[in-house]
């Protein structure tokens, strides 16, 4: 597998390390409820299908949202976390 | 034996290798197989359950039956197979699985018990009783089944791993691989060409086919040459791709150095190729018949057949009969005729067939029966009006094609039945990028093959946004290709399909009787396709039996499938380089060598390499070295390493507001020139690192980490930056390996600096918790004054060029004060008499609360894991808390891993009130002291408790105290 560092380019899955749901970019306000807090922080779904994924580029230290289809394998698109969440 | 002219081996280049211990002499081009049976040695090997003396089927990587062991010693490669291993002088083959001989094999008695050890057997027969298993039927059944032997000895990882890149990977150089080459790289794309021979050309190097005016070895020698001449081709040879994975990654093997003797090239080379585009060229494999006692030596493939005798000169007997249901079995009869060969018989299933051969032709006919022991001596067939014996010293099976579309199930693809050509083809698109042409998509004339190529490579070329150029293709044979389908012969006897697990038709059809109907389940139950070989010969002839036997077609049974590798790869293929230091590197600090000259006990920290103590002489015991150490630095001065701490550096107008949303205390506050303790939590709220944070400029702060949560630390760093706060300007650079820093710490610290730093060190100037740019000997180092031993402390850095020798000036100016080196456990025991943590205490589960710096944590500001802090639970006084712990005979040392409970209670895991987590012996106070986490810890001080540690039978009673046992009110330190 193959994913494309917004930095470096596209490069061997072994340079990335895979850190869970990009929903880890939606961090809740201060004073936010907790069930909100509860929620961000263990609560994920784990789709046959179209996911929003947070990677790490090891080397050089980038990390980065990869749009992936867990069923086909597809990486459709890769992007710095501040593009993602604009 | 060797044909007197022809094939593809040098006959001035004669090659001399052992086989089981007796020389044997071949020709350059050979492989074992093809030199074996050039010196009349059929009998290569034993099967894996009956131990029936078998003979290469193939002249290939899909052969069962030639395995055998290449090499001595560590170098030594058990299953082998013959029949792709070339020759070299001095090689040295081992047949396996036989003892004491191959022609004699004692376990050949497997075999006459054979009508008892059918399919399904030992789950059978090896049920009762249960305990048996384990210790007595196992060990047997493992003793007598088996292959090769590895040679116990550690592998001497000598192979490569690489990687490559191309617009365009053809998989396979026969007509169809070359024609598509060709096509892409005349069109100016970037292409691989790979293929598992030794050299381009397929099957055209086994055929007796013209191509225009050529050869068709003539026409791949030529095409080979003139890729080979392009810059933007790579032919790889000997490279056999193993296995597809996502974005287009191809693993593949080649056999770099094993047809030469052992010496500096790597034996293999394990490559992921990354390919935009690929093109399977793989072929087909020429699938087997079966009829009774279809296994004894000398009975090969019609295709082997073919290989043998025009490319390594060799029949594989004086009366070679033929059995066929396709026009490849008349091909065959020519070829040996041609090449001087009796042929004993032509013998084709099809009623309606002719042939104009000068042979004996039995049309409409069937071997129901085959003579000979260690080799083959003639056989039996049934035709129209009876039934005919036939002497022969071999036989040739046609049984028709199986496309080689193994690489296009990698992903999950399934074949699917093409009925006119009785095969499995590959389904469209299987593999996205990869375009199936030639035999391996069921085409298999020449003059299709080459065609095809063309085509695929033209859809590639679109795909890759190139425009192909017209190139010129020779005319070939285009004989048409409707075998009927000839899966089995109908007559008694055993009919054999796995040649290496010994599955016969009979298994097949008790896998059916006793319901095992799919094809996965027959397959479990039977073993069938399970041997080294993978099924490549057998399993659609299985399947087709499978499909009769339950009264199904074959599209309704099933379909096969395949999963990576292809053929097998080494593991140390795989993993190469990864082995002892390769798999866990060394990080050496600059002090290594004068620890090492110092013969300092080196201990792992990560991959960090630490002195443990350093010895002097008469010390007999690391105590005695480590408790002198401690007593040096409670006394006079001691210098340590510290240079493993991970270091940041932080900077940019946000850094301030920075660490303040990933410290739990407030660093924007903090003055230029100070320091501060940090602490940083998860998100989840409990404690992820910690470690001091100087401001060296208004917009520049250098963090420091803990050796083990340096690369943590900084992913996480990076996180919150780039993903939660983008806003801000801020810049994080990893300084770890630029600056050696050591600690100079005790009462004479300041002492030791001003003897060797150009500027005087003095309190105000230095106080507690600051940092001072200095100079030593004309370099500027960075001084900062803090303590993780309790006494007065520093850290002077440097660039990590002057390291080696700033630490041999520290220490010569330590051991002149009185003082030396001290190591990581004297470093422990300082840190554990003041109480101050390490990942022994915040090891994951533990929050700011647990370890009593819930102080630390701001209320006036947000930052990283505070609301998931304030959860209900993790605050609560009855948590598991830090503590300090004194046996009440300081003689007894509290285990880290013990375990704590309340005096009078039974020491189980119920009743358990908490753990130890570090232990020392404290040459301060003369008593063994621990630090701990208790329930209500805080408010049960003075009470005793029973340690227990049910590991090691330790059980006395200790006392909770607070957890600085040593200066609690810091007065040493702060000076």
């Amino acid at each position: 597998m193959r994913l494309t560092c917004p930095h470096c380019g596209e490069r061997d899955l072994r340079e990335f390390a895979y850190k869970g749901d990009a929903l880890a970019l939606s961090r809740p306000e201060a004073n936010a409820e907790l069930q909100a807090w509860h929620e961000y922080l263990h609560i994920r779904d784990n789709p046959a299908g179209p996911t929003r994924e947070l990677w790490y580029h090891t080397p050089c230290g980038s990390w980065m949202v990869a749009e992936r289809d867990t069923a086909t394998h597809a990486v459709h698109r890769t992007m710095t976390p501040a593009e993602a969440t604009k | 034996m060797r044909i007197a002219t022809g094939g593809l081996i040098d006959r001035e280049k004669p090659i001399r290798f052992t086989f089981d211990g007796k020389p044997v002499t071949g020709f350059a081009g050979d492989t074992v197989a093809s030199a074996l049976l050039a010196n009349d040695i059929l009998l290569m090997g034993r099967s894996f359950k009956y131990h029936r003396p078998r003979g290469p089927v193939t002249a290939g990587s899909d052969e069962p039956n030639a395995l055998v062991t290449v090499g001595e010693g560590a170098e030594a490669r058990p299953n082998t197979r013959a029949t792709c291993q070339e020759i070299y002088d001095g090689l040295t083959v081992t047949s396996q699985n036989r003892w004491p001989s191959l022609r004699f094999d004692a376990m050949a008695v497997n075999d006459l018990l054979s009508p008892f050890l059918a399919a399904g057997f030992y789950y059978k027969t090896f049920m009762w009783p249960r305990a048996f298993w384990e210790k007595l039927y196992e060990p047997i059944i493992r003793r007598a089944a088996g292959l090769g032997a590895l040679s116990g000895q550690p592998d001497p990882d000598r192979s490569e791993k690489a990687f490559a890149h191309c617009d365009l990977l053809v998989i396979g150089a026969g007509p169809a691989g070359l024609a598509a080459a060709l096509t892409a790289a005349e069109a100016g794309a970037d292409v691989i060409l790979a293929t598992e021979d030794t050299r381009p050309g397929g099957r055209l190097l086994s055929e007796t086919v013209t191509l225009g005016d050529q050869t068709g070895r003539e026409w791949a020698d030529r095409m080979a040459a003139r890729l080979a001449a392009m810059g933007n081709v790579r032919v790889m040879a000997r490279t056999t791709v193993t296995g597809v994975y996502d974005s287009g990654t191809y693993g593949a093997l080649e056999r770099v150095a094993e047809h030469v003797m052992p010496g500096e090239a790597p034996p293999t080379c394990f490559w992921r190729l990354v390919a935009r585009q690929a093109i399977l060229a793989t072929g087909a494999l020429e699938r087997p018949i079966a009829f009774p006692m279809n296994d004894r030596p000398g009975i090969l493939s019609a295709a082997a057949t073919r290989t043998y005798l025009n490319r390594y000169a060799v029949s594989p007997g004086a009366r070679v009969a033929v059995f066929g249901n396709n026009d490849d079995a008349h091909r065959t009869a020519t070829d040996l005729a041609a090449a001087g060969v009796t042929v004993a018989a032509l013998i084709d299933t099809r009623e309606d067939a002719t042939s104009d051969g000068a042979w004996p032709f039995y049309p409409g006919a069937e071997v129901i029966e085959t003579q000979g022991r260690l080799r083959l001596e003639g056989l039996t067939i049934r035709k129209p009006g009876g039934t005919l014996r036939i002497g022969a010293d071999a036989l040739a099976v046609a049984g028709g094609w199986n496309p080689a579309l193994h690489l296009t199930c990698h992903m999950n693809g399934r074949p699917v039945w093409q009925e006119d050509i009785a095969a499995f083809v590959p389904t469209a698109n299987a593999i996205p990028g990869l375009t199936p042409c030639g035999a391996a998509l069921g085409t298999f004339s020449t003059a299709g093959c080459l065609e095809d190529g063309r085509r695929a490579a033209e859809a590639a070329l679109d795909a890759l946004g190139h425009s192909p150029k017209p190139i010129d293709l020779p005319d070939a044979e285009d004989t048409p290709y409707s075998p009927p389908a000839t899966w089995a012969v109908t007559a008694p006897g055993r009919a054999w399909l796995d040649l290496q697990n010994d599955v016969t038709t009979k298994d097949v059809h008790l896998a059916a009787r006793e319901n095992f109907r799919s094809v996965e389940h027959m397959k479990r139950y039977t073993t069938q396709g399970m041997a080294t070989d993978q099924g490549k010969g057998s399993n659609v002839t299985a399947l087709a039996i499978l499909a009769d036997a339950t009264g199904r077609t074959i599209p309704e049974t099933g379909t096969t499938t395949f999963r990576p590798p292809y053929v097998p790869v080494p593991i140390s293929s795989m993993g190469a380089g990864h082995a002892g230091k390769g798999f866990a590197p060394e990080r050496f600090t600059t002090s290594h060598e004068a620890s090492t000259a110092r013969a300092a006990p080196m201990i792992e920290a990560g991959l960090w390499y630490r002195p443990s103590y350093f010895p002097v002489h008469g010390e007999k015991t690391w105590r005695e070295s480590c408790d002198r150490e401690v007593r040096m630095v409670r006394e006079c001065v001691g210098v340590s390493d510290v240079s493993t701490l991970g270091k940041i550096d932080i900077q940019g107008p946000g850094a301030a507001e920075f660490l303040d949303l990933v410290y739990t205390g407030t660093f924007s506050t903090l003055k230029e020139g100070r320091i501060r303790y940090g602490l940083m939590l998860r998100e989840d709220g409990h404690v992820m690192d910690d470690g001091t944070t100087a401001r060296l400029g208004p917009q520049h702060y250098l963090m420091t980490t803990t050796t083990a949560a340096a690369g943590p630390v900084m992913a996480h760093l990076e996180f919150v930056a780039q993903g939660l706060r983008p806003d801000l300007d801020v810049k994080l650079t990893s300084v770890t390996d630029h600056w050696a820093q050591f600690a100079v710490a005790g009462p004479r610290a300041r002492d030791l600096l001003n003897s060797l730093l150009e500027e005087e060190v003095t309190d105000d100037a230095v106080p507690f918790m600051s940092c001072w740019l200095a100079t030593v000997s004309g370099v500027p180092v960075r001084l900062y004054r803090i303590s993780f031993s309790g006494e007065r402390g520093y850290e002077i850095a440097v660039p990590a060029r002057y390291g080696a020798a700033l630490w041999r000036l520290l220490v010569a100016q330590a051991e002149s004060l009185g003082g030396g080196a001290y190591g990581i456990e004297a470093l422990n025991v300082l840190r554990i008499e003041k109480g101050f943590i390490t990942h022994a205490e915040i090891h994951g589960r533990t929050t700011a609360y647990d370890i009593g710096m819930q102080a630390m944590m701001s209320k006036t500001k947000d930052f990283i894991g505070k609301a998931a802090a304030a959860r209900p639970g993790l605050t609560e006084s009855t948590r598991e808390r830090l503590v300090g712990l004194r046996p009440r005979d300081p003689a007894n040392m509290p285990l880290p891993g013990g375990f704590l409970f309340t005096k009078g209670e039974t020491p189980s895991r119920a009743n358990a009130q908490g753990y130890v987590t570090s232990a020392c012996w404290s040459p301060t106070l003369e008593t063994h002291l621990a630090l701990g986490f208790l329930a209500s810890g805080p408010e049960r001080m003075g009470e005793t408790l029973r340690f227990t540690d049910h590991l090691r039978n330790r059980d006395f009673e200790v006392t909770v105290t607070d957890p600085v046992a040593f200066d609690q009110d810091g007065g040493r330190m702060r000076g």
